[in-house]
């Protein structure tokens, strides 16, 4: 039965249908019970219900898809922080979030990376939480009790917290060679965790402050811009377990150096980050998931058909461009356009110094002249001799 | 004759030369004088009469036209010495930085530019987007050049002191740059340096950005309106352009008596001033020109700049004729594709009608009833193209007795009329649909209630606009493509947008339900709202009288090869079932056209639904077999719960005594863990969150707590409400609220927040003055204890309020937002259009999408994003037997 139905289904819709639907179609009616008159039924059905499924020439998808997007912005709700999995953390979702993406904003509100480990690391806790440690940064602050200043003495102590240092992995030898390196002065190990830096000057209360600060700073390890890293189990591909480490702040190319980082998988959500790092096609895909993932979140259904239309316009010179003046609309070919849009008077006058041309190709250029916009039944030019009364001849025809 | 189709090719924009100012100008105005005291325009003045005629019957001196067709024409002022126009000044800045002072050419070698003009010339070819960084490289690159590779000159450093004086540093100290010098620099760099910098000398030689000959636009740009008072305001511009002329004229006097060099400097700036005004009063670093009134002119760039400007006020939107706007208000009784009209906006809005042999009879008809009575007509146009006003004209009879083939009649609206029915905000494309004109009593438009969810309109104010298509082809357009059931496929994600709401709902539920039986008179009336014409069926029962079911009548209307399984909306908590053998009645079979089991509900046939019974009534019957849908069994619908009653009252959130003591318990306990959780705190034992602080701590577990307090006690009060109860079978079926909102009213209204945190704010350490400084406990921060119908007491009142205010708030605030963005995602994306080989394509040609979509599919054409939903074909065609 199950190779009739393979037979069925090739012979009427191996040249019409998708790949896709062809093998959907197969698989499905293998498990039904089907007879073959039935599935002959089934696959014109299907075929008849493709055929009028596909879209129309003419389509002013453009502004459909803008319509798609912006519409259900309405809908949104403003300042929605919202906890990804884990509350440690808070995402800008929602309405910013969406503006943020369309944007093409260099860093995002709230930036974040998802990182997958390799086979080594992924299964065990501890050993992602290794990975996990050399990802975070983490500053003097992060693990001292207590950084003081001591004005009469002109130097700085440091007390550090013996259950913080294991936390992350630290020894006093890391402490005291990071504070050697900040060049302050003599460093010494006063007691078993405590320091004390001599400084090489003496100041006044603002000079010493300032130097406390830079103490509180001081870069132990990790990666610069993650202030957190995260472990969270979830279920892989696989159906296995698997850890996953979520960073709050994003560094893309630096975490993707860090041993036992799967670097396929692993993902952030800035697009700017991810265009120099991976190039223009993994930035398109950050855009589409970035705005499907703020839609499914709001619970808005829409068509991904339009994400990607968007992710495409905005993707398709090689470069990221922002939706707006910045972006797509200002690199327009026609300065009608453009004058329509934004900053009027500079589009006027960078076209009149340049003796430009407006071919009126668009469909704004149309409506400012008040002509027929080249999109649905205006996209069609057909003439007719009404007086000659003949069927068209050539000479009455014009294509274009 | 066909009228020859005239098209505008292209549009081209330059820079005028002075030679072509000169040219086109005709009168060089040389007085700041207006009027004489006659109050007649001075010769030579701004108001010259040889700048256009702009009083009717006079003839003007240039053209010899009348007011109506004469364009009006320039004049010039040729100023006593060179200003510069600001719109060019970065432009200038950019050539005298990248140029030779001494020789004129762009600082760079000859075989680089040589280079660099065969590359621009290539870029030109195939690469046009790339030209501004092209320019922009060749810019920075000549700058930086000290010396000039051409006269070996040394290079000053120029410095712009915006809005327009340009400074050279010379040893150290600068000094300003005249215009008359910029200009010279400028004539010097020869066109081929010119075109290095993106720009055209042909079109825009450098030197012609510094103004020697001004432009007089013609008055009717212009015009002066005369006030109540018989005084005479001029415009804006008209009283800059004398202020040019008065300086201009101060400043040619102090050349002439040979003044000294800083009264001429000082009267030049004047001039540039006024010069750069006149052409933008907002320029950053300058005080903007301001009326007598302290008002600041509108100049020409503020003319074209901004929403109400020109481009975006009126280029890129249009005033129309023939529309109308007023209240809108329901009518359930006409077809979902229909708009009711009043019969005052029937007489003004007209359609025009060519008269042929075969409704002449009709036409005369619509011209003896004139323009008064309806359906009349408001003007008849000859075949010689003359209006005839019937207002105005007294023998109509005769008139129409006159009416031959070839004339056209503007005829009042009338039934079956195509309109164009529009809500603002126009978000999508269901905003504006067409739909047929009912002409109706009354002063507002009607419009059926399934028609609200694409408009997004209530019926609290609403106003909507109708615009009446006036050519053949609009009207065509608008009736194939625009027309309500074309559009209840939503673009945005392949489901109906239309369908049913509210009591439509819970009509649908009340009469499916199981326990629904109706009499022979019940079926009669129910199947008669609905225009029903064929047989009753068999009745269900016939003992002890002929009975039926609810079901039964929803199945005459359905196709007789419908067939589908779907779960209900009641299909839920305690009504859950997975499959047809239901117990609930709360899945939904219908075999052949026959409703099995199950209730109608919003899952079914509710609006926005997708994969519902309603869509695929749409996608397999088309929008005309669900437009009648609609407008029939919809309507039966709401028959039925009108004969039911369908109401909600006090009783329907009321509780019994044990369950507001259960209630009480809850919250109760509520308290006092979280009074557990402050103490805990307080004494220091509280465990922070990772990343927390311990207040931060705190405040996460009492919301916590306090939610699920909430929770439990909805879940109490859910339980005590009857199956049967009216506002539950609402919530149910998803006609109106959800169950937190009879929660809500018959349990506890629970946490009021601002920004997703207890209410915090107020006065120090407390939200209000009635609790104790730091006090934490749920009361005094914003927990209502109460239900709705118990009723609020005063903080909890106020709490809820605060709560209230901040959707208000947000709302207010994201229309703003959403309303930018939208607008630039259709500036981005309006001309990408599909071409016939499925690609998305921008009208120069250029690719976004090969294939559209991946798959060619149109979305509002899809299957809920799917090209075809197979589970739901072979559902079609086998129907289901394991």
């Amino acid at each position: 039965m199950d190779s009739v139905i393979e037979k069925v289904v090739m012979e009427k819709g191996s040249k019409v249908l998708p790949e896709s639907i062809l093998k959907e179609l197969i698989e499905k009616l293998k498990k039904r019970n089907v007879t073959e008159e039935e599935a002959k039924k089934i696959v014109e059905l299907v075929i008849e219900v493709y055929q009028n499924s596909l879209v129309e020439p003419g389509e002013p998808i453009g502004t459909v898809t803008a319509q798609s997007i912006g519409e259900p912005g309405t809908q949104m709700t403003l300042r929605t922080f919202h906890y990804a999995g884990v509350r440690e953390l808070n995402v800008t979702l929602g309405l910013p979030r969406l503006i943020e993406i369309v944007d093409a904003r260099k860093v995002p509100s709230t930036p974040m990376m998802e990182v997958f480990l390799d086979e080594e690391h992924r299964y065990d806790r501890e050993k992602a939480k290794e990975v996990a440690r050399r990802i975070e940064f983490t500053k003097v602050e992060n693990v001292a009790n207590l950084v003081e200043a001591d004005l009469y003495t002109g130097s700085i102590v440091v007390e550090l917290d013996p259950e913080m240092l294991a936390d992350k992995g630290l020894t006093v030898k890391d402490v005291y060679n990071a504070l050697k390196k900040l060049n302050f002065g003599e460093v010494e190990i006063t007691d078993e965790y405590r320091l004390e830096i001599r400084l090489k000057e003496a100041g006044d209360l603002t000079y010493i402050s300032k130097k406390r600060e830079r103490v509180l700073n001081a870069k132990l390890k990790g990666i610069t811009g993650i202030k957190r890293a995260i472990i969270q189990s979830r279920k892989g591909a696989d159906g296995r377990e698997e850890f996953v480490i979520i960073t709050d702040g994003s560094n893309l190319p630096q975490v993707l150096k860090v041993p036992g980082v799967d670097q396929s998988r692993t993902r952030t959500n800035s697009i700017y980050e991810t265009e120099e790092v991976l190039g223009i096609e993994a930035a398109r895909k950050v855009i589409i998931n970035e705005i499907m993932n703020v839609l499914r979140e709001q619970g808005l259904d829409v068509d991904m058909r339009h994400v990607l239309l968007v992710a495409d316009i905005m993707t398709q010179t090689g470069r990221v461009r922002q939706i707006g003046r910045h972006g797509v609309s200002g690199e327009k070919t026609s300065f009608l356009s453009k004058a329509a849009f934004e900053m009027t008077t500079k589009h006027l006058f960078e076209a009149s110094t340049q003796g430009k041309t407006d071919d009126l190709k668009g469909v704004t250029e149309n409506v400012i002249v008040g002509q027929i916009i080249p999109v649905g039944t205006g996209m069609i030019e057909l003439y007719v001799n009404v007086e000659g009364n003949s069927p068209a001849t050539n000479e009455n025809k014009r294509g274009e | 004759m066909v009228d020859p189709i005239k098209r505008i090719s292209a549009i081209k924009l330059s820079v005028l030369s002075p030679d072509e100012i000169r040219k086109m100008s005709k009168v060089q105005i040389i007085t700041a004088e207006t009027y004489d005291d006659d109050g007649l325009p001075i010769q030579g003045g701004v108001m010259d009469p040889r700048l256009g005629v702009i009083e009717p019957g006079q003839k003007c001196p240039v053209c010899g036209n009348t007011m109506h067709s004469c364009p009006g024409h320039f004049g010039h002022i040729e100023l006593a010495k060179p200003v510069i126009h600001v719109g060019y000044v970065k432009y200038i800045y950019d050539l005298l930085r990248s140029t030779c002072w001494k020789c004129g050419r762009v600082l760079l070698t000859d075989k680089e530019i040589n280079e660099y003009l065969d590359l621009q010339r290539r870029l030109e070819k195939y690469l046009p987007f790339l030209l501004p960084v092209f320019h922009e490289h060749i810019k920075n690159k000549a700058s930086k050049n000290s010396i000039c590779p051409h006269c070996g000159a040394p290079q000053h450093k120029i410095k712009l002191e915006r809005p327009t004086t340009f400074y050279e540093e010379e040893k150290g100290s600068f000094r300003k740059l005249a215009p008359d010098e910029i200009r010279n620099r400028l004539s010097n760099i020869p066109d081929n340096d010119v075109r290095l910098m993106g720009i055209d000398p042909q079109e825009s030689r450098p030197e012609w950005f510094v103004l020697t000959v001004l432009p007089v636009p013609p008055v009717q740009v212009r015009p002066s309106i005369m006030l109540e008072t018989g005084i005479r305001a001029e415009d804006d511009l008209t009283h800059k352009l004398v202020d040019i002329v008065r300086a201009n004229q101060r400043l040619r006097e102090s050349m002439d008596a040979a003044a000294p060099p800083i009264v001429i400097d000082d009267l030049w700036e004047l001039l540039q001033y006024h010069v750069t005004t006149y052409i933008d009063n907002e320029v950053p670093g300058i005080p903007p020109a301001k009326h007598r009134t302290g008002r600041a002119l509108k100049t020409l760039a503020q003319r074209l700049k901004g929403k109400e400007g020109r481009f975006r006020g009126y280029l890129s939107g249009k005033r129309v004729d023939f529309s109308s706007r007023t209240v809108i208000s329901p009518d359930p009784n006409i077809s979902i594709n229909e708009v009711g009209v009043p019969e005052e906006a029937a007489k003004i809005l007209t359609v025009p009608v060519r008269v042929t042999q075969w409704n002449i009879e009709e036409m005369r008809n619509y011209v003896i009833n004139g323009p008064y009575k309806w359906p009349g007509a408001n003007y008849i146009i000859r075949p010689d193209g003359k209006r005839i006003d019937l207002r105005y004209f007294k023998d109509r009879k005769s008139l129409a007795s006159s009416l031959t083939p070839g004339y056209v009649v503007e005829r009042h609206l009338i039934d079956g009329d195509i309109a164009l029915f529009n809500r603002q905000p126009s978000l999508h494309r269901m905003s504006i649909m067409a739909h047929v004109v009912k002409v109706l009593p009354g002063r507002t438009f009607r419009l059926n209630l399934l028609v609200c969810p694409p408009y997004n309109a209530d019926f609290d104010g609403d106003e909507m606009n109708l615009h009446i298509p006036q050519t053949e082809e609009a009207r065509a357009e608008a009736r194939e493509l625009m027309l309500v059931q074309k559009h209840i496929m939503s673009p945005r994600y392949g489901g109906p947008i239309i369908g049913g709401l509210q009591d439509y709902i819970s009509g649908g539920y009340l009469l499916t339900s199981k326990a629904t039986v109706l009499t022979k008179e019940d079926v009669i009336e129910l199947l008669g709202v609905a225009k029903y014409a064929g047989d009753i069926p068999e009745p269900a029962f016939y003992s002890p009288k002929e009975l039926w079911t609810g079901k039964q009548l929803v199945s005459l209307f359905l196709p007789e090869d419908f067939t589908i399984r779907m779960k209900s909306s009641v299909n839920a908590g305690r009504l859950r079932c997975e499959d047809d053998d239901c117990l609930h009645d709360s899945f939904i079979v219908i075999k052949k056209g026959k409703l099995l089991t199950g209730v109608i509900d919003k899952k079914s046939i509710g609006s926005q639904q997708p994969e519902s019974l309603y869509h695929w009534i749409v996608k397999e019957y088309g929008g005309d077999f669900a437009r009648e849908l609609a407008d029939r069994m919809f309507k039966m619908f709401i028959r039925y719960i009108e004969k039911y009653g369908f109401t909600m009252s006090l009783d329907d959130v009321d509780i019994p005594p044990e369950a507001q003591k259960e209630i009480k318990e809850i919250l109760n306990k509520a308290e006092e863990d979280v009074e557990k959780i402050i103490e805990q705190a307080r004494r220091g034992e509280l465990e922070p969150l990772p990343g927390r602080t311990v207040e931060e701590t705190v405040e996460t577990k009492i919301m916590e707590r306090l939610s699920k307090a909430r929770d439990e006690a909805g879940e109490v009060a859910a339980n005590y409400l009857d199956i049967f109860n009216n506002a539950f079978i609402m919530a149910r079926t998803g006609a109106r609220g959800n169950i937190l909102n009879l929660t809500q009213m018959s349990a506890t209204l629970g946490q009021q927040s601002i920004r997703g945190e207890r209410i915090n704010r107020g006065y120090r350490n407390r939200p209000l003055p009635h609790f104790k400084p730091g006090d934490l406990s749920p009361y005094a921060r914003g927990f209502v204890y109460n239900s709705f119908r118990l009723g609020l007491s005063p903080i909890e009142l106020f709490y809820h309020a605060a709560g209230g205010r901040e959707g208000l708030v947000d709302t207010a605030v994201r229309t703003s937002q959403s309303g930018y963005m939208q607008r630039r995602l259709i500036n981005a994306l309006l001309d990408v259009r599909i071409e016939y080989d499925g690609s998305a394509r921008l009208p120069d040609g250029t690719f976004v999408q090969f294939t559209y979509g991946n798959d060619k599919v149109d979305p509002a054409k899809s299957d809920h994003g799917k090209a075809v939903n197979v589970d739901r074909i072979i559902e079609r065609v086998v129907g289901w037997r394991e």
